[in-house]
């Protein structure tokens, strides 16, 4: 049986930590975070590593394989070429816990501030299939976080403190153009959430292990809203000469 | 003795699925204070995972569906040996519940007039099953999780609650440990509601993921409840068997609730010679009949043909896949074949949107093109701790329970589809009467110091001994025991064989070892939840030896047949002086005018 080299991030800081290497059998079909449960299971058994579903369907097992942000239990071994070595190593964005567990409590904080879902009250709960279509594409989220672990906003420059992140203006997305949602986010969006930030260059769209459109069809159509809302030369004319409306 | 930090709340939910959240949710609404308890991250419980659908009988595909249908489906599902009162307010409640989640802000698929859609399963007469193309679970979940955090639940995440303490013969409060750090926690609480999912953990292939440790069916057998129905272990008949990293993961049935077709290696569709005499009629006799109903479906029209034979109940399809594979007539890696390819490729793909991609990105077959290789797997336990239909209670004051870690509610066997349906229905009602039980409480029941330390030295211990085993060893020995001895076909000698093998290994486990520090040890974590497993596998291998018949899920090799006599009992599971202890109680008994329900049959067929 072929094996693989699998170079693992061990440690409880990123200072002190390395990465140590383990062989590893390699099956037909085999994913990354087979290959991490079989050091777990045979090699080392204090690997701390985070997975549920291993079917990409939880978003647990985020990580970065050779470098690039990546559901463990969606990456096939045989996307690399034999001898090559793997290595493995915890989202950067985020504290590190242990080897290869981030501290994405951060996330869990930002989505308590977001405006939750309001109905109309007069609403009847009927609507068609074609008005929920882009809804449904971003409820689709499986909170990996690997998003916001690549968003330059984040990951270089640290703005955790005003910049909410991809994986929440698509939920936001997601309330605004939900048919029956009566609330109006745009000064959320605008003010807390810090919208403005984010430039477009769309590398959270490229990992997104669900293929969701977040630049193209959540952020654009939310800073359009928000340049609508406070932007829009017309409306700040009549504003500046009757007052707020 | 160690540190811990102390957290008090009225109401401690132990899990955050479906059950433990919307439990949170509505004790959190009737004005106590809840704390939530979750081993993984918020939102990533088992319930996630689900994907086919959520029964409930909205009528709004098939007008003809009501209530006591969705009753009737459910009991015979169960073969009768339903706790009556759970199923019934589980159909007559479920319909609230899911109109409940989208004015929460669910999202789900609509009908042609722009109402939920819904779609066929196994088992129930109409098509009944509300969903979200294949992840209903993430819609429900989500949609929940939202709910909560908006409501000033404490939530604790990737925490593991190893011990129930108790004043007296009533809750007082829960022990347990952060994975994070490993740091020591004691929540003092009124009442407790154990959501904690299934067992899943202890058998080699299974769609369960490591969350299911059987940690809720453990904690309840230790504070003195017990469980019921043990022996009813759901094996799903579509689970991936290729490649070996994903063997066991499920493919939805609403693969076949779309109209997905099972054949054997020689081409054979074999389905139809399984149907038991007692439905066979409910199902299409030929090809083409099964073919009109697929046909009728998919153009949202009325037929009177009868549904295709795939859609039998899943502890039958399971056996069959089971029997055809062993007879020689299964794929190259053995499984069988599940075909939904002969559909149109874009309908599939927006149907099936995530069976698409798990094929494609894990497996390298496109199912739009060809068909699956599928065989059983562990996913669901029928059996939990016995409670309360209406409240949830067990039978120690305190203790509540709801969802996959309590029994009664599906008998001998479980229907697709009406998992979702059985978390929201039962945690509402268990997050309901834990706040009712906690205001008519005088006194805040005390934390014994002593348990404390107890609890504080079982977790010390796997450091300290030298000589210990290897934790993943041990359970790699528990899969090979439970796959090997208590499996989908069971008989005396064997079940008598795992036993005894069991309780070697159960000496072991006190043995299980580990190194290292405490921060975000997974070989610690295991150590106890080993001990958590192998209670629960006693309960099932004796349970399954106890009952001498084959009935849902429960196949004997010895007792091929039905007893009519077992069917009025339910197996009760207790702890008696630290040893596991069995009896028979008997089965709740429905009242009279449910019973006329299975007098009279429908004459309408089934669309």
């Amino acid at each position: 049986m072929p094996e693989a080299i699998m170079k693992v991030f061990r440690g409880i800081s990123r200072e002190a930590g390395e990465f140590k290497t383990y062989k590893v059998p390699v099956e037909e079909g085999m994913v990354v975070l087979d290959a991490i449960h079989y050091i777990q299971g045979f090699l080392d058994p204090e690997l701390s590593v985070r997975w549920n579903c291993k079917a990409a369907k939880c978003g647990s097992c985020s990580a970065e394989v050779n470098g690039y942000p990546s559901l463990m239990c969606k990456t096939r071994m045989d996307r690399f070429p034999e001898g090559q070595e793997i290595t493995v190593e915890p989202l950067k964005t985020f504290p590190l816990v242990k080897d290869l567990v981030t501290d994405v409590s951060w996330n869990y904080e930002v989505n308590k501030k977001i405006p939750p879902f309001t109905p109309k009250p007069d609403a009847d709960w009927t609507f068609m299939q074609e008005d929920i279509e882009r809804v449904q594409e971003f409820r689709k989220c499986i909170e990996c976080f690997l998003c916001q672990d690549v968003c330059h906003v984040l990951r270089d420059h640290d703005r955790k403190d005003v910049f909410a992140g991809p994986r929440f203006f698509v939920r936001m997305a997601g309330l605004e153009m939900h048919p029956l949602d009566a609330l109006n986010r745009a000064e959320f969006l605008k003010d807390h959430a810090g919208l403005g930030f984010c430039n477009i260059t769309k590398c959270c769209t490229e990992v997104c292990p669900e293929e969701i459109h977040i630049t193209d069809n959540a952020i654009i159509p939310l800073k359009e809203r928000v340049v609508d809302e406070f932007y829009d030369p017309v409306l700040m004319f009549f504003k500046k000469i009757f007052g707020k409306s | 003795m160690a540190d811990y930090e102390v957290h008090e709340h009225d109401v401690l939910v132990v899990g955050a699925g479906g059950a433990g959240l919307r439990a949170a949710i509505e004790a959190s609404a009737s004005g106590v204070s809840v704390g939530l308890v979750c081993k993984s991250l918020l939102g990533k419980a088992h319930t996630v995972m689900a994907e086919g659908g959520i029964a409930a009988a909205l009528a709004n595909v098939d007008a003809e569906d009501g209530w006591q249908t969705h009753f009737r489906d459910t009991m015979n599902g169960g073969k009768m040996l339903n706790n009556w009162r759970m199923a019934q307010l589980h159909a007559q409640e479920a319909p609230d519940r899911v109109r409940e989640l989208e004015q929460w802000g669910a999202v789900f698929d609509r009908t042609r007039e722009g109402k939920i859609l819904q779609r066929a399963f196994g088992g129930h007469t109409w098509k009944r099953l509300c969903h979200v193309g294949d992840r209903t679970g993430l819609e429900m979940i989500r949609t929940l999780q939202d709910r909560g955090v908006h409501q000033g639940i404490d939530v604790y995440m990737e925490c593991a609650v190893t011990r129930l303490l108790k004043d007296g013969q009533r809750i007082a409060g829960a022990f347990g440990y952060f994975r994070e750090d490993g740091r020591y926690v004691v929540f003092k609480a009124k009442a407790v509601v154990l959501a904690t999912g299934g067992v899943g953990r202890m058998f080699p292939v299974t769609s369960n993921s490591w969350e299911y440790t059987a940690d809720g069916h453990a904690l309840a057998l230790r504070a003195g409840a017990d469980l019921i129905d043990m022996e009813f272990v759901q094996f799903h008949p579509t689970g991936m068997v290729w490649p070996p990293g994903v063997r066991g993961l499920l493919v939805t049935e609403g693969v076949r609730g779309e109209g997905g077709i099972l054949r054997n290696s020689a081409g054979e569709r074999f389905m139809f010679k399984y149907l038991p005499e007692a439905t066979r009629k409910d199902y299409a006799e030929t090809e083409d009949e099964a073919k009109r109903w697929v046909d009728a479906a998919i153009a949202g029209q009325k037929t009177d043909a009868r549904r295709p034979p795939e859609l039998s109940t899943r502890d039958n399809v399971a056996r069959s896949i089971y029997l055809e594979v062993k007879a020689g007539r299964g794929t190259p890696h053995g499984g069988v074949f599940l075909d939904i390819s002969y559909q149109d490729a874009e309908r599939v793909k927006r149907k099936l949107p995530s069976m698409y991609h798990q094929f494609k990105e894990l497996a390298d077959v496109d199912i739009t093109r060809q068909p699956m290789e599928v065989g059983p797997t562990m996913h669901y336990i029928m059996g939990g701790v016995r409670v309360d239909a209406d409240t949830g209670e067990s039978r120690v004051p305190g203790l509540f329970g709801a969802g996959e870690v309590t029994g009664g509610m599906h008998g001998a066997n479980r229907l697709g589809g009406n998992s979702l349906s059985d978390l929201i229905v039962f945690g509402r009602r268990a997050g309901l009467g834990a706040a009712n039980y906690v205001k008519a409480l005088n006194a805040r029941p005390q934390c014994s110091d002593d348990e404390i330390k107890a609890a504080v030295e079982e977790m010390e211990a796997p450091f300290k001994r030298t000589d210990g085993k290897n934790p993943y060893e041990l359970q790699r020995k528990l899969h090979e025991i439970m796959s090997t001895y208590v499996g989908i076909f069971r008989e005396e000698k064997d079940l008598k064989t795992g036993i005894a093998r069991l309780e070697e290994l159960t000496d072991e486990v006190r043995h299980a070892a580990i190194t290292g520090s405490k921060t975000y040890n997974p070989g610690w974590h295991m150590c106890h939840d080993l001990t958590n497993m192998m209670l629960a596998a006693q309960a099932i291998a004796q349970s399954a030896l106890s009952r001498k018949e084959s009935r849902g899920a429960h196949s004997r090799l010895d007792y091929p047949d039905t007893d009519p006599h077992l069917g009025k009992v339910n197996t009760s599971i207790y702890l008696e002086g630290g040893e596991v202890k069995l009896k028979q109680t008997p089965l709740p008994e429905m009242p009279e005018e449910l019973k006329q329900l299975f007098v009279k049959k429908e004459a309408t067929r089934n669309a």
